[in-house]
């Protein structure tokens, strides 16, 4: 067991979630004190003692998983012929003999549509142990699972899916009530999915279990493997990944802010306060032991951001003004610009927003950005910021450049980028892209680089937390 | 691997008599005796408070508001038979008002007394009066390692404190004693239950996980929630409860801005047991909607969603 831990933990480690010597030894000991028989236990006990981050969970939970795969008693086809053949099986009383293998062999009696019969009534009637069963059979009949192909599962599950037709299932599943109002409607349709993803996890666990069994925990845990949200590579990030990070954004963006409001309110303190020391001398009988401080006068930036919208950085930009818009109290002033081969400048679409994301929305849908191709044209989106706003910049405004700084081969008119930042206090360049692609193919970065004061790669939430925390 | 009960170690390094007592068998005893107390657990909560006991460590509870992680810690005080001592924490909370202050007053007096009786007393003597227990003030947290009945110590939303504050909680986390430079170290008389709760405003420290068990509360599945509803709001029936939770769960699936929380779910359900509905239809909703969601943009997107969008709202 000490031994599997530790592969286990290893795996965490390489996850990304860090994982002290201190916690290792917790994991240790509060193995000893629990059942482990009970899986669920095991598993609550791993998350308390490893885990310390909530984010983390879903990583850890997909570790856990492959590595701790128990197999179910094998009794489950005894049962399968029981639930499909009703009472006539049971008479016979001949439990199909079913080696406990892989590749199809309980339960051979039954046609396809009996199988889908079984997992309704499974599913209606939330009987759990039947509802494995039929996973258990649905894949072995449709996934054609082959051993050693070093694939993570994905694959045999959607071949699964597809052979069980959800949609049917599904149907049969809602189409129970006539003539329900919206509300029933909308609920009937939220128990139905959520049914469904009961089969879909079942059908996973399954699959996994075989693939742990065929390839070996440590194998397959590397394939399955998740990063954690704050570390997804924003530019190549999945639809699902997108979401996540959607997610993520919100809290992340909330967090900063607090923390941010706490480090202004703690950075410096102004002069002495001579009334209110005064005043709290009284109770030690007048000798100021308190001595208390004016709050300090904060001085807060201003912040320009020209952000590149154009469609391979679009969803980085839209994170990048979602979050400096979240935190916008801790500027004295956020306007914002996005441009492609033109300029808009889209603050007002912030400032009536309760919420940034409403306005990030907005801004695809609204912004005159396209002024010629459609492909970018940081030369031309510079020389027009310039000639139209550079006058509002000051020594106490900070501009933020966000772009791959791929600029299709136009002319990159540097010099109006220097000429911004002997206005501005500083002038920030983030990058989506791995500095080692840099300069490759159209990216200009080198020739931009040496009028901003930093030059940044930002490709993952973690990055722009840290950076927009030093910004404020 | 030598198996030292984590409990018996503890219990010699503070020098306590006997071992105390474990307050759980297994973390089935944990979710039953919480459920007389109302209070319906899952299996996480069951088995990390089950060894939060056993390992002789504290809880940190973390999760979105309003999810019964403060409710936890009072049902198992009052599972356990324990006293609750509570620690609000807040900005600008310091040591003085979390461990011990010294009563500056009360010394001022004594001192003052004492000049009065003419006798010239010993300086050195004098001190050691005047920083002698009678005038310390004991905040919660040297209260909870002082107390000689079992305590469940709780130390609510500790992400509010600033980093610097959170260090004077690692001394009574990991070794359940509280150094007072003039009187010495104050180690616990029982090993107390210790849960920290955060609504994770900010990401605490490294040092101060580490000494912690970690439990995630999350928003509870339809069927625990029903089950919830169903033991704290009298009066109301299983369907009801469980359209209503099915209800918050189609909630909860919508973007929004602030989720329902369970004590939100709770209120919904003793208003439309007060109301006197049996099921719940879509004007009731919509009238209702309120007291689950606090921004207006929350509710419009619901009804939105949710209800029909040709039928007024009642």
């Amino acid at each position: 067991m000490l031994k599997l831990l530790g592969d286990f933990i290893g795996e965490l480690r390489a996850a990304g979630i860090p994982v002290s010597l201190s916690e290792h030894v917790d994991a240790a000991r509060a193995v000893e004190v629990i059942d482990l028989s009970d899986r669920a236990s095991l598993r609550a006990a791993l998350a308390a003692t490893l885990v310390k981050d909530g984010d983390h969970l879903g990583a850890f939970y997909a570790a856990f998983d492959v590595y701790f795969a128990l197999r179910q008693v094998e009794s489950v086809d005894d049962l399968l012929g029981e639930l499909a053949g009703g009472p006539d099986a049971r008479a016979t009383g001949a439990p199909v003999p079913a080696g406990p293998g892989r590749g199809g062999s309980g339960g051979q009696g039954l046609s396809a549509q009996e199988l889908a019969d079984l997992l309704f009534r499974a599913l209606r009637d939330g009987d759990h142990a039947a509802l494995r069963a039929g996973a258990r059979e649905a894949v072995s009949r449709y996934a054609g699972m082959e051993p050693g192909r070093p694939v993570g599962g994905t694959y045999y599950l959607y071949r699964t899916l597809r052979h069980l037709e959800l949609d049917d299932l599904r149907e049969r599943l809602a189409g129970q009530g006539v003539n329900r109002s919206a509300l029933e409607e909308r609920v009937a349709h939220d128990e139905v999915s959520a049914q469904i993803d009961l089969l879909k996890a079942e059908i996973e666990r399954e699959i996994r279990e075989r693939l742990v069994e065929d390839r070996g925990a440590a194998a397959l845990a590397r394939s399955v493997r998740k990063p954690l949200p704050e570390d997804l590579d924003v530019m190549h990030a999945n639809r699902e990944e997108m979401a996540q990070l959607e997610r993520a954004l919100r809290p992340l963006s909330r967090k900063l802010a607090v923390r941010l409001a706490r480090k202004r309110r703690r950075r410096r303190r102004g002069p002495v306060d001579l009334r209110h020391t005064v005043r709290r001398s009284l109770s030690t009988g007048g000798v100021p032991l308190d001595v208390r401080f004016k709050p300090p006068r904060p001085t807060k930036p201003e912040i320009f951001v020209i952000a590149d919208v154009s469609g391979s950085v679009a969803s980085f930009a839209r994170f990048t003004l979602h979050m400096v818009h979240a935190i916008s109290s801790q500027f004295s002033k956020v306007r914002s610009f996005v441009f492609v081969d033109g300029l808009d400048e889209v603050t007002a679409l912030f400032e009536g927003a309760d919420d940034p994301a409403v306005a990030v929305a907005r801004i695809n849908a609204e912004a005159d950005v396209v002024a010629f191709d459609g492909h970018s044209d940081y030369g031309r989106a510079l020389t027009t910021f310039a000639t139209l706003y550079a006058k509002d910049l000051t020594k106490r405004s900070t501009v933020l450049i966000l772009g791959d700084a791929r600029n299709h081969y136009h002319q990159t008119h540097a010099e109006v980028l220097s000429e911004l930042k002997s206005r501005a206090r500083a002038v920030y360049w983030l990058n989506p892209e791995p500095a080692s692609y840099w300069n490759s193919g159209d990216s200009v970065m080198a020739q931009y680089a040496p009028y901003c004061t930093r030059v940044m790669e930002c490709r993952t939430l973690r990055q722009l937390e840290v950076f927009v925390g030093e910004l404020a | 691997m030598s198996a030292i009960d984590p409990r018996q170690e503890l219990a010699e390094r503070l020098g306590l008599k006997e071992v105390p007592p474990v307050r759980f068998d297994s973390p089935e005893d944990v979710s039953q005796r919480l459920r007389k107390n109302d209070y319906l657990s899952d299996d996480a909560i069951a088995s990390v408070t089950f060894l939060a006991d056993r390992l002789a460590k504290p809880v940190l509870v973390e999760g979105p508001a309003g999810t019964g992680k403060t409710a936890l810690a009072k049902a198992v005080a009052d599972a356990t038979g324990s006293r609750l001592i509570r620690l609000q924490c807040y900005e600008g909370l310091d040591e003085s008002k979390a461990l011990y202050e010294w009563n500056y007053r009360k010394q001022l007096l004594r001192i003052q007394a004492g000049r009065s009786e003419e006798s010239s007393e010993d300086w050195t003597a004098l001190e050691e009066d005047i920083f002698a227990e009678e005038f310390l003030l004991t905040r919660p947290l040297l209260e909870a390692i002082s107390s000689t009945e079992p305590v469940v110590l709780l130390i609510d939303e500790v992400d509010r404190v600033e980093l610097e504050t959170e260090a004077l909680l690692l001394e009574i986390l990991s070794e359940y004693q509280v150094s007072i430079p003039e009187l010495g170290t104050v180690r616990a008389t029982q090993i107390p239950m210790v849960f920290l709760t955060s609504n994770n405003t900010r990401e605490l420290s490294e040092a101060l996980k580490r000494r912690c068990l970690y439990l995630y509360v999350g928003y509870p599945t339809v069927e625990r929630e029903r089950d919830i509803i169903l033991s704290r709001v009298p009066g109301v029936t299983v369907a009801l409860a469980n359209q209503i939770a099915q209800v918050v769960r189609s909630l909860r699936a919508l973007d929004l801005k602030k989720s329902p929380s369970v004590s939100e779910t709770l209120d919904w359900a003793r208003t439309l047991v007060v109301l006197g509905r049996e099921e719940i239809g879509d004007a009731d909703v919509a009238a209702t909607l309120h007291i689950l969601l606090k921004y207006q943009t929350d509710i419009d997107r619901a009804r939105k969603e949710l209800l029909a969008p040709t039928k007024p709202v009642a």
